[in-house]
C-alpha cells in the first residue's frame, strides 16, 4: 500500500511540477475567457471595431429624407444631385452612395468596393423601418398595436414526477447533458493517453524491469493510473476555479460597458417606431430569462454532480486500465494504432449516438442499454440524467460500471503484466490473448 | 542462502526452465553462465519474483521466497535505464524508498555513494543530460543503495567503458567481502571465470552442471600439459611417461602439447625432459569456461 503511494505521488508530481501542465492549465480558461470576451464584445459593438461608414444619400422618392437615423457604425447624409454626388462622393469621403429612385423600384448602393452583405443589410434594414413606418401610418394602423398583434407564443414544458411538476426547460437539459458527456468524453482521451504514454515511457527507458523488481506490475499500473487521475482532477478543478474567477472579473467589466451601451442604445430609440418594440421587448426579456434560470434551478443538480464525478472516476478508471494495457504491448507509440481503435471505438460511437438519439430520445430502449453498457454508460447516462432517469437504473447502472471497471482492470493488467517485460515482439491480438492466460 | 528447487517455468508452448535446481551459498560470488536463451533471465526474474514459477520452489535464507525478500534483492537488470526527465538524485531516493527505505535515510546513503563514485555535483542533473559513464554508476547506486543481503546483476559489464567497468567491479568485491552475495549472470563465460566462486551452466532450460570454480576445472582436466624448450630438438622415444599431442617448432624455440600416460605424474615427464633439453616454460592446459561448457553440452547428448 506504501508503494502504491509513493508511485501515486512521484506520478502526480512529476506530471504536475512540468512546465507544460502549469501551461495548459493556466491558458486553456485565459484563451477560454478572452474568446468568450471578444465574442461578447464584438456582439455588444455590433461591429464596432470596423470604422464608421458614411453614406451620401440621394432620395428622389421623398421618403426617406430626414427620417433615416445615422446608428454607431453608419451615418446618412442627404445631397440632391445624383449624377455630380455619383462622381464626388468617393472624393468628398463618403464610403457609400445610397440612390432612391422616385419609383423606389430599383434602389441602389454604390461604393469603391463592394458595400459589404453585414453594411447593406443594416441599411436596408433601416430603409424598410422607414417605410413599413409610413405604410402603417397611411393605413391608420397604430404601431403600438401592431407590436402587440406579434406576440409570439411558446409552450412551457413540465415534467409531473413525485414531487408534483415541475419545469422542464429542455434546452437547458440539453446543454448540461451535452457538456457533461464532451468533457468525460474529452477527459478518457486526454488522460487515458498520458497513462497509455506514461507506460511506453517505461519501457523504452528500460526502467520497468527495476521498476517490478521492487513492486509488483499491478501495482505500478494503479499507481500510475491514480496518479495521472488526480493530475486530471487537479486540472479540472484549477479550470473551473481559474474560468470563474476570470469570468466574473471579464464579466464585470464587460458587464458595465454593456449596460451602459444598453442606455446609450435606449436613449437613441427614444423617438419613432423603435419605442414601443423595445419596451415590449424589454417586457418579455426578463421573463424569459427567469425561466431559463428557473429551469437551471429546477435541474437536478445535486444528481448531475455526483454523477458526473462518478461517471468520470469509473469511466476514467475503466478506460486508463484500457489504455495502460495497450501501451504495454507496444515498444513505442507509433505502433499503439492498431489497438487504440477498439479502444477508442465505443466512446466514439457514444458521443456521437449522443448528439442525436440520445439527447433526443433519452428514455429509448437503445439509450437505456448505452447507458447500462459500462463502455458506453458514463457518456450515455450524462446526457440521461437531467432529463430524470428512474434510480433503478441508475443503481444498476452504477453496479454495472464497478463491475465493469474490475473486470476490465483485471484483463488489463494481465496482459500489462507480461506486456511490459517483451521487447521487439510486434503484439498481435492473438499474442495478447496468450500473455492473458499465462499464469501468475 | 538461495535453494533452488526444480525449477519450472513454461511460455506458451516454450519451455523456458525445466526442473531446474541449484544451491547459492552465502557470501559467495556465484555465476550463471550459458548462453543467450538458456534460461538464465527467466531464472533471475523467479528469484525477483517478477514472474513466479509454475513448479519448484525457491527458498532464501531457509524460508519460501516472499514479498519481504523484495528489500533483501537488489537487481541490475540486462535491460536496464531510469526516467529519463527525472533528476538523478531524486530518482534514486524514489527507488531506494520503494525498496523500502525511509525517504530520510535514502537521501542520506544516496549522497554517500554519490560522493563514492564521484558523481556528487549531478545530482540535481536529469538522466538525459548525464553521460552513459553517469547513468551506468546511478543505476548501480540504485541497485545497491539499500544494502541488500543478495545482489543479482545480469550481464553487469556490457555497456561499460573499461574504466567505469573495473570501478564497479571493485565495488561489487567490497560489497561481497562485506558480506553480500552476488550472482552474475552472463553468456560471456570467461569474463566472470575469475570473479566466481562457483558457477552453474544453463543450456536450453537445462542445468548441465554446476559447483565449485575449482572443482569443475578439476573434473575437466584432461591430463594435457605445454612445455617449451630452447634449442636442438630432442626426439621423444617411446619410453617416455607421455605421448606427443603436437609439436611446433618456432625460430629458436620448440613447442610440445603432451598428455601424460596413466600412472605417471608431472615430476616424471620434466624428469624425463630436464636432462634433454632447455625448458624455458611448462604449464598445465586448463579448460576455459567455454571449452567446459561445450564438453558439457556434448556429454549431456
Amino acid at each position: 500500500m506504501n508503494k502504491i503511494l509513493l508511485i501515486i505521488k512521484r506520478e502526480y508530481l512529476t506530471r504536475v511540477m512540468k512546465k507544460s501542465f502549469l501551461m495548459v492549465t493556466f491558458l486553456v480558461p485565459v484563451l477560454f475567457i478572452g474568446m468568450m470576451s471578444l465574442v461578447v464584445y464584438l456582439a455588444v459593438n455590433q461591429g464596432g471595431l470596423g470604422d464608421v461608414k458614411k453614406v451620401q444619400v440621394v432620395d428622389e422618392s421623398g421618403w426617406f429624407a430626414n427620417k433615416i437615423q445615422s446608428s454607431k457604425t453608419i451615418q446618412y447624409s442627404f445631397a440632391t444631385d445624383y449624377a455630380a454626388t455619383k462622381k464626388t462622393f468617393i472624393k468628398n469621403g463618403y464610403d457609400y452612395l445610397l440612390y432612391v429612385p422616385a419609383t423606389m423600384s430599383k434602389i441602389q448602393l454604390f461604393g469603391e468596393s463592394t458595400p459589404s452583405v453585414i453594411n447593406s443589410g443594416k441599411i436596408e434594414d433601416e430603409l424598410t423601418r422607414v417605410a413599413r413606418a409610413r405604410r402603417l401610418s397611411e393605413a391608420h394602423i397604430d404601431s403600438a398595436v401592431l407590436a402587440n398583434a406579434q406576440t409570439a407564443l411558446s409552450v412551457e414544458p413540465k415534467q409531473i414526477g413525485e414531487n408534483g411538476e415541475t419545469d422542464a426547460n429542455v434546452m437547458a437539459k440539453y446543454g448540461i447533458g451535452l457538456v457533461c458527456a464532451f468533457l468525460i468524453y474529452i477527459s478518457l482521451f486526454l488522460y487515458g493517453a498520458q497513462v497509455m504514454r506514461g507506460v511506453i515511457e517505461e519501457k523504452v527507458s528500460r526502467i520497468i524491469e527495476v521498476m517490478i523488481s521492487s513492486v509488483k506490475p499491478f501495482q505500478l499500473m494503479l499507481g500510475k493510473i491514480i496518479g495521472v487521475g488526480m493530475v486530471g482532477l487537479t486540472q479540472f478543478v484549477l479550470w473551473i476555479v481559474l474560468t470563474t474567477v476570470l469570468s466574473t472579473v471579464a464579466g464585470s467589466a464587460v458587464g458595465s460597458k454593456m449596460s451602459a451601451m444598453q442606455q446609450v442604445q435606449t436613449a437613441q430609440q427614444s423617438q419613432g417606431v423603435k419605442t414601443a418594440l423595445a419596451a415590449n421587448a424589454d417586457k418579455i426579456e426578463p421573463n424569459k430569462m427567469a425561466a431559463v434560470i428557473h429551469s437551471f434551478e429546477s435541474l437536478p443538480i445535486a444528481q448531475i454532480v455526483l454523477c458526473f464525478l462518478f461517471y468520470f472516476m469509473f469511466g476514467y478508471l475503466l478506460y486508463s486500465a484500457l489504455f495502460a494495457a495497450v501501451g504495454s504491448a507496444v515498444d513505442n507509440e507509433t505502433e499503439t494504432q492498431q489497438f487504440m481503435l477498439p479502444v477508442t471505438m465505443p466512446l466514439i460511437f457514444t458521443i456521437i449516438l449522443s448528439q442525436s438519439v440520445i439527447v433526443n430520445n433519452p428514455d429509448s430502449t437503445l439509450s437505456i442499454w448505452l447507458s447500462m453498457i459500462p463502455f458506453t454508460s458514463p457518456i450515455a447516462m450524462m446526457i440521461r440524467i437531467p432529463f430524470g432517469v428512474p434510480w433503478p437504473q441508475i443503481a444498476a447502472s452504477m453496479v454495472l460500471m464497478v463491475l465493469g471497471f474490475l473486470f476490465t482492470t483485471w484483463v488489463a493488467s494481465r496482459i500489462y503484466r507480461v506486456g511490459i517485460l517483451m521487447y521487439g515482439k510486434k503484439a498481435s491480438y492473438k499474442e495478447l490473448a496468450k500473455w492473458f492466460m499465462y499464469k501468475e | 542462502m538461495i535453494s533452488i528447487r526444480n525449477i519450472v517455468k513454461e511460455y506458451a508452448g516454450h519451455r523456458a526452465l525445466s526442473g531446474v535446481s541449484m544451491e547459492i551459498e552465502k557470501g559467495k560470488v556465484f555465476g550463471l553462465l550459458g548462453p543467450n536463451g538458456a534460461g538464465k533471465t527467466s531464472l533471475i526474474r523467479i528469484i525477483n519474483q517478477i514472474t513466479a514459477p509454475d513448479a519448484g520452489e525457491i527458498l532464501f535464507n531457509g524460508e519460501r521466497l516472499n514479498q519481504h525478500h523484495i528489500a533483501q534483492i537488489g537487481y541490475l537488470p540486462e535491460e536496464r535505464g531510469l526516467y529519463k526527465k527525472m533528476e538523478i538524485g531524486e530518482q534514486i531516493v524514489y527507488l531506494a524508498q520503494l525498496k523500502g527505505l525511509s525517504e530520510s535515510e535514502a537521501k542520506l546513503r544516496a549522497r554517500k555513494w554519490f560522493k563514492k563514485l564521484e558523481i556528487e555535483s549531478w545530482w540535481k542533473k536529469k538522466i538525459e543530460e548525464l553521460s552513459k559513464g553517469m547513468q551506468q554508476k546511478a543505476q548501480f547506486v540504485a541497485t545497491v543503495i539499500h544494502e541488500p543481503e543478495l545482489i543479482i546483476l545480469d550481464e553487469p559489464f556490457t555497456g561499460f567503458d573499461p574504466v567505469n567497468a573495473e570501478i564497479i567491479k571493485n565495488e561489487i568485491l567490497e560489497l561481497n567481502r562485506n558480506g553480500a552475495t552476488i550472482i552474475f549472470s552472463t553468456h560471456r563465460m570467461e569474463s566472470v571465470e575469475e570473479l566466481c566462486d562457483s558457477i552453474a551452466l544453463l543450456n536450453l532450460s537445462h542445468k548441465i552442471l554446476d559447483g565449485k570454480v575449482k572443482e569443475i576445472r578439476n573434473q575437466f582436466r584432461t591430463g594435457t600439459y605445454i612445455i617449451e624448450y630452447t634449442g636442438s630438438r630432442v626426439n621423444i622415444g617411446i619410453d617416455a611417461p607421455f605421448t606427443v599431442l603436437s609439436e611446433t617448432t618456432l625460430e629458436d624455440h620448440t613447442q610440445l602439447k603432451l598428455a601424460i600416460k596413466e600412472g605417471h605424474k608431472v615430476n616424471d615427464l620434466l624428469h624425463y625432459m630436464l636432462p634433454l633439453s632447455d625448458i624455458s616454460k611448462f604449464e598445465e592446459v586448463i579448460p576455459t569456461m567455454n571449452e567446459i561448457f561445450i564438453q558439457a553440452v556434448k556429454k549431456q547428448q
